[in-house]
């Protein structure tokens, strides 16, 4: 009796660089989603760039994984590998930038340990960290700014944060295919989360890091309401037009 | 480790003089983009070539560029590969092109000592701390709430628990490309692309793009 069973590195690559590649698009997605939308021009051009860096992730990750389109574009919801944090609703300013926050300091750490390590995902890490770098200050400046800004802007900052805490537990879960177990970038996510956050006249939230209901969730491809109708907008135009180039 | 031979060595003359579609101003050799230049089977050529950001979408038209520089050129078949590995940092860009980045009004980067964002600062907040990691003149024309401890200006510390993080030589300070002065200010830490930074010079008051260093 033969088993053919697939060579193991090659399908838990395909599993991690499908997760981190996921991660990647949606958010990028998302940030794409204040275009005529942001509070000021330098801004949007800046979340633009933020969401342009993502986008090249993640054609890379995808591409490890398959075709880059065709998992872009024809994957259903269940299909995706993201972590719930990223498909979070852009909300106001202050839960954009909580979000950068909290996920371009997980990232940062991420692929400062990829890059370091020997797995299929060094090369990209190496090179995307100086990108994320960017990311993560641009989302400490900011935070700093409105959490120790006006009354408005601290009160929103502290809201945003709260809201998304449930969503950061998930990052630090197991994920097949890497050469390092992501809760060991745990301790640090949050001194660097703290510290930030300290300074801004804020304090890290309070209760449960992941929900009952949530768990493993993302990653499973179990995601939540609104990922839906981000998918639609995002899936829309190659699904009616198969094909279609500029 | 192979020495390419002369034909290789003249075909990377040839794709290296291809000008950068967003910065025509430099080639993509003294962009520092081009890795190598193989010469194949018959007259077949495989073309090495990083991006400088992952996104960036100037890598398309790079490519044919390329294809049509090489194929003037009299090559029949060219292949161009995307690499990753190095990492393209902006101590690629030659000497003249830095040069000619300055004469085209654009800041260029210094050198990076190690991967990781440069100190840059916003003006102070209302506890008077600044959020840069740079310190700032709290007083330099911003309100501070009266009471507030405006005289505390509490340089962020860079954050000890980012890895990787050795800033550039913050003593080296970004020149205005236009008239020279070091007393220039940030205005936006994303520009027209990725890898610019927006600022502007405190002395003759025009903004100008600062290639940010990566």
């Amino acid at each position: 009796m033969t088993r053919q069973a697939p060579a193991p590195t090659a399908a838990h690559t395909t599993t991690a660089a499908l997760a981190l590649g996921d991660d990647a698009l949606v958010l990028s997605h998302r940030l794409g989603e204040w275009m005529g939308h942001a509070p000021v021009l330098e801004e949007e051009v800046a979340l633009a760039n933020i969401a342009l860096d993502l986008l090249g992730q993640a054609r890379i990750l995808l591409s490890m994984a398959g075709d880059e389109d065709d998992l872009a574009y024809l994957r259903e919801e269940r299909a995706f590998r993201n972590v719930q944090l990223v498909e979070q609703p852009n909300g106001d300013f202050a839960h954009t930038i909580a979000r950068q926050l909290y996920f371009s300091t997980y990232q940062h750490l991420l692929y400062d340990r990829l890059a370091a390590g020997r797995s299929p995902f060094a090369g990209l890490a190496a090179k995307a960290v100086k990108e994320v770098a960017y990311h993560r200050d641009h989302a400490e400046q900011w935070a700093l700014r409105l959490g120790d800004g006006t009354d408005v802007a601290h009160e929103r900052m502290r809201r945003a944060c709260t809201a998304l805490w449930r969503f950061t537990g998930e990052m630090f879960r197991p994920l097949d295919g890497l050469d390092l177990d992501p809760a060991g970038l745990e301790p640090d996510w949050l001194e660097s989360v703290g510290g930030i956050l300290g300074r801004a006249g804020l304090a890290l939230p309070e209760g449960p890091r992941t929900g009952a209901w949530t768990a493993g969730a993302g990653r499973e491809g179990l995601h939540t309401e609104s990922f839906g109708r981000m998918l639609a907008e995002m899936q829309h135009l190659h699904r009616s037009h198969p094909g279609a180039t500029w | 480790m192979v020495t390419p031979t002369a034909l290789e060595a003249e075909l990377f003359e040839v794709a290296g003089a291809v000008p950068d579609p967003e910065l025509p101003v430099l080639t993509l050799q003294e962009l520092g983009v081009l890795r190598a230049v193989r010469l194949g089977h018959a007259d077949a050529v495989e073309v090495e070539l990083t991006p400088t950001y992952t996104g960036c979408p100037a890598i398309e038209a790079m490519s044919l560029d390329i294809e049509r520089a090489l194929h003037a050129h009299g090559v029949r078949e060219v292949t161009v590969r995307t690499v990753l590995t190095p990492a393209w940092s902006t101590d690629d860009i030659s000497a003249e092109g830095r040069r000619k980045l300055r004469e085209f009004g654009i800041a260029p980067p210094r050198a990076v000592r190690g991967p990781g964002p440069v100190p840059l600062e916003l003006g102070p907040t209302r506890s008077g701390r600044t959020t840069g990691r740079t310190p700032v003149a709290a007083a330099a024309g911003h309100a501070v709430p009266a009471g507030s401890a405006a005289a505390v200006v509490e340089p962020t510390q860079a954050s000890a628990q980012t890895p990787a993080e050795a800033p550039v030589a913050a003593a080296d300070p970004i020149r205005c490309p236009l008239c020279g002065s070091a007393e220039t200010e940030l205005l936006s830490r994303f520009s027209s692309t990725a890898c610019k930074a927006l600022r502007r010079c405190l002395a003759c008051r025009e903004p100008f793009d600062h290639f940010k260093e990566l």
